[in-house]
Order: C-alpha cells, then structure tokens, then sequence
C-alpha cells in the first residue's frame, strides 16, 4: 500500500471510529432521557382532573354561514377586532369577511393558485397569503400572476374602490416548496413561513429579508402556531414526519421535540398559558403536550373517529378542544377529562381549518364544501 | 465525503439531544395540576364554556 493509500485507509478508520461513538453517545443520551422523562410521569392529567365538576350538555350551533368561495377552503384566521375573517381556497380567492353581517369587504383572486394559508396582520390593516402556484399557459399575459410560486404575500387592505388591492402586494417568503401556513409575529413586521420544503422561516415584512431559519423536520411543515406574548419568544411546529418540534425564535434552535403521533400532524396550538400545546393528526388523534414535563399528557380520540383531525383550537380557558375532522365534523372535547363533550354536523365535506375568535365568543371553521361556518 | 458529513450530522444529533437532556422537567402531577387550575381559575370567563347569554354573544341570536 502506497504511503498515500495508507493515510487515507487510516482516516476512514478514524472516520468509521467517530461515528461509531458518537452512535453510542446518542443512544446513551436517548436512554437517559427516556428514563427521566419516564420518572416525570406519576401521573395522568385525566386523573388529576378526576374531582373536576363534569362539563354539562352543550347547545353549539351554526349562526353564520360565509358562501363566495369557488373551491375547497383551505385556511382561515381572525382580525384581531374579533369580527373579521380572512379566507383563502383553492379557487385562487382571498376573501375578507365581516362575520356578523356576513358581507364580503375585500376579495383577491390569483389564477392558477391554491392560497393554502392566510393570516391577518395585528394591525388588521394588512393580510398574508402563501401560495402554491401551477403553471397556466392559457391565460392572457395582462395578469400579473408572475412569481406567486412558494412565495408569501402581504397586501395592504384599502377601502378605496380605485384601488387594486393585488398592485399594491409585497412578496415576502421564498421556499423551495409550497407554503403550508404563515402567521404575523407580535406586529405587522415580521412574519413566520412553515413550509413543504421541511423548513419554517422568520421574516422582516419590510425588506423581505430572511431573519432566522429553522431546520430539524424531516418531510414537509404542516403547520405552525406561536407562543402566547406572555411566555416568550417560541413558536411550535409540526410536519410530515409525525414530530411536533418547539423553536426559539432568536437562535433558530430546537428546543423540545415531541414524536408521539402516528401519521402527519396537521394542526398545532398553544393552550392559553403557554405551558402546553394540542395537535390534531391524519392518525386520528388530538393529544396535549406539557412543556414543562416535556410529554405528551392526554390523547383524545374514540374508536369510532377514524379519519384525520385537520386542526385544533382551544376555547379561551383552555377547557374546551375544538377540532374539525375529515370526516366532516367537529368534535368538541373536554381537555381535562380526555372525553368527548358534543359533536358538531353541518358542513358538508372535509372540516380543514378552524379557530376560535378572540374574545373566545364564538369559533369559525372553513371546508371542502366551499363554505365556512361561524359557530357558538 | 459521505463519511465526513455522516459524522457531521451525527454531531449535530448527539449536540440536540444533549440540549435536551439539560431542561429541568418538572413533574406531570405539577404541570397537570397547574394546567386544571389555569383552566378552573379562568372558566367564568369563557363564552364558549359558559355559554355566554345573546345579550353579550354578538353571534347569538336576540332573544323577542
């Protein structure tokens, strides 16, 4: 063996030597941190809530019906001033809603276009749009459709009728892949991606520029939702690879992972403390995770739901569970008790966004069948 | 190549899970106990809980 050969023989030695040991240092790891976790858990929550008074029988009805959209909705989110709603749909329509009248104040349509998220700004001046774009050769080249692809879009809301909302978009996110959801942080200026590409992403509203990235999921990012203001910088997200991971938003870094659910996670949401978060999943289920136990404490799920919980929100207290399934319902649950407290019919297809509003009156849900409802 | 990126990830994994291993945890019979509080502490304030009456539900209907 030539002097060269052998050097090189010797580093794949060292090479196959590290990775070996660092193996083993993960899986020592590993072990040390399911036996503390398993020492944490003396407990279930259910048992905790044994001497809870039991929630009684619940009249939720359906008391606004939004009709406009052309195809299946795909996202929904509140204005702050708890009246208006932001939809979006696979028609390529943005709509902005006044709940209570049921009138449509704003409309965007982008060809070609699934918008798969949308979200109000603070201000409730501005809304976001991610998009997930197909090619179409047929249209007449006057329609500015160019560079919607995987972008996310902030555009100002006018009440002037001369004004094309569209002409006046900022293009802010660029993935490789499609959006799947965007949320404004604690003002107009920032906002948070999640993303088909496997990444979520920080962004300065402004500028465009990218802030922070985050990398650690291993298929797409379905979801995302951030930590109520009071508990600090941190947003959870959860993806393809059935993880929930928690993130700091400043370092970029992993904070907590959770790995429990047994298909994608579509849908995750902070209880109003802080201190824990709910998920909906393909695999059926709805299950709360403690933070600071670092552990997944309850699942809520029944053997007759079979088909996936596409997402979740908390009522104001964090008592009740609301999540809209696939197969068309909402089932409504009692977080501390882990059992099912009503199920709600109406829509008509696939439930595939739903939250509560902001003074927790009322909640709006948004499906397939092209309608979204506004229950209480 | 591909050996020096395998250790190079498998740095990152064992860097991950050491920053894990390093959060204090407390307890579920604490954290559960603090989450039915929050609950308890904040249900009278609760619309959807309560059932909040259609004087103060602007998505109820008014009672005649």
């Amino acid at each position: 063996m030539s002097p060269r050969h052998r050097q090189m023989a010797t580093e794949a030695l060292h090479e196959n030597e590290t990775l070996a040991s660092l193996k083993s240092e993960a899986e020592s790891l590993k072990g040390k941190l399911e036996e503390e976790r398993a020492k944490l858990h003396d407990v279930e929550l259910h048992q905790v809530a044994e001497r809870v008074e039991a929630l009684g029988q619940f009249v939720m009805k359906t008391r606004r019906t939004l009709k406009g959209h052309g195809n299946k909705v795909l996202c929904m989110d509140w204005c702050k001033d708890k009246r208006r709603i932001v939809s979006s749909s696979q028609d390529g329509k943005v709509i902005v809603w006044d709940s209570f009248t049921t009138n449509k104040e704003h409309a965007v349509t982008m060809p070609c276009t699934w918008v798969m998220a949308c979200a109000y700004a603070p201000s409730g001046c501005a809304i976001a749009c991610g998009f997930k774009q197909f090619s179409c050769l047929s249209l007449p080249s006057s329609w500015d459709y160019s560079g919607l692809d995987n972008k996310c879009s902030v555009y100002p809301l006018t009440f002037d009728k001369n004004e094309n909302m569209a002409a006046k978009k900022k293009s802010v996110a660029m993935h490789t892949n499609y959006l799947s959801a965007c949320s404004f942080t604690n003002s107009d200026m920032q906002i948070l991606t999640a993303s088909g590409d496997g990444t979520c992403a920080l962004w300065d509203v402004e500028s465009g520029q990218l802030l922070q990235s985050f990398h650690g999921h291993g298929a797409d990012v379905l979801c995302l939702d951030l930590a109520p203001s009071e508990t600090g910088n941190t947003f959870v997200s959860g993806g393809c690879d059935k993880k929930a991971m928690v993130w700091d938003m400043r370092s970029g870094q992993c904070v907590q992972a959770f790995e429990t659910h047994e298909s994608d996670i579509n849908s995750v949401r902070y209880y109003p403390s802080g201190d824990a978060f709910a998920s909906g999943s393909d695999d059926a289920t709805c299950r709360l995770y403690d933070l600071r136990a670092d552990r997944e404490v309850a699942i809520y799920s029944k053997e007759s739901i079979i088909f996936g919980a596409s997402s979740v929100d908390f009522s104001l207290s964090g008592r009740l569970l609301f999540a809209g399934y696939n197969d068309y319902t909402i089932n409504v649950w009692d977080v501390l008790k882990g059992s099912r407290v009503s199920i709600l019919f109406g829509h008509e297809n696939r439930v595939s966004t739903l939250r509560v509003s902001p003074d927790g009156t009322a909640f709006c849900s948004g499906s397939w069948d092209h309608t979204l409802r506004v229950w209480a | 190549m591909s050996g020096s990126s395998s250790v190079a990830a498998m740095k990152k994994v064992v860097q991950q899970l050491q920053l894990e291993a390093g959060l204090n945890c407390v307890k579920v019979s604490q954290t559960a106990a603090d989450l039915k509080q929050f609950c308890l502490q904040n249900a009278q304030h609760d619309p959807l809980l309560t059932g909040a009456s259609s004087s103060t539900n602007p998505f109820r209907p008014q009672k005649v």
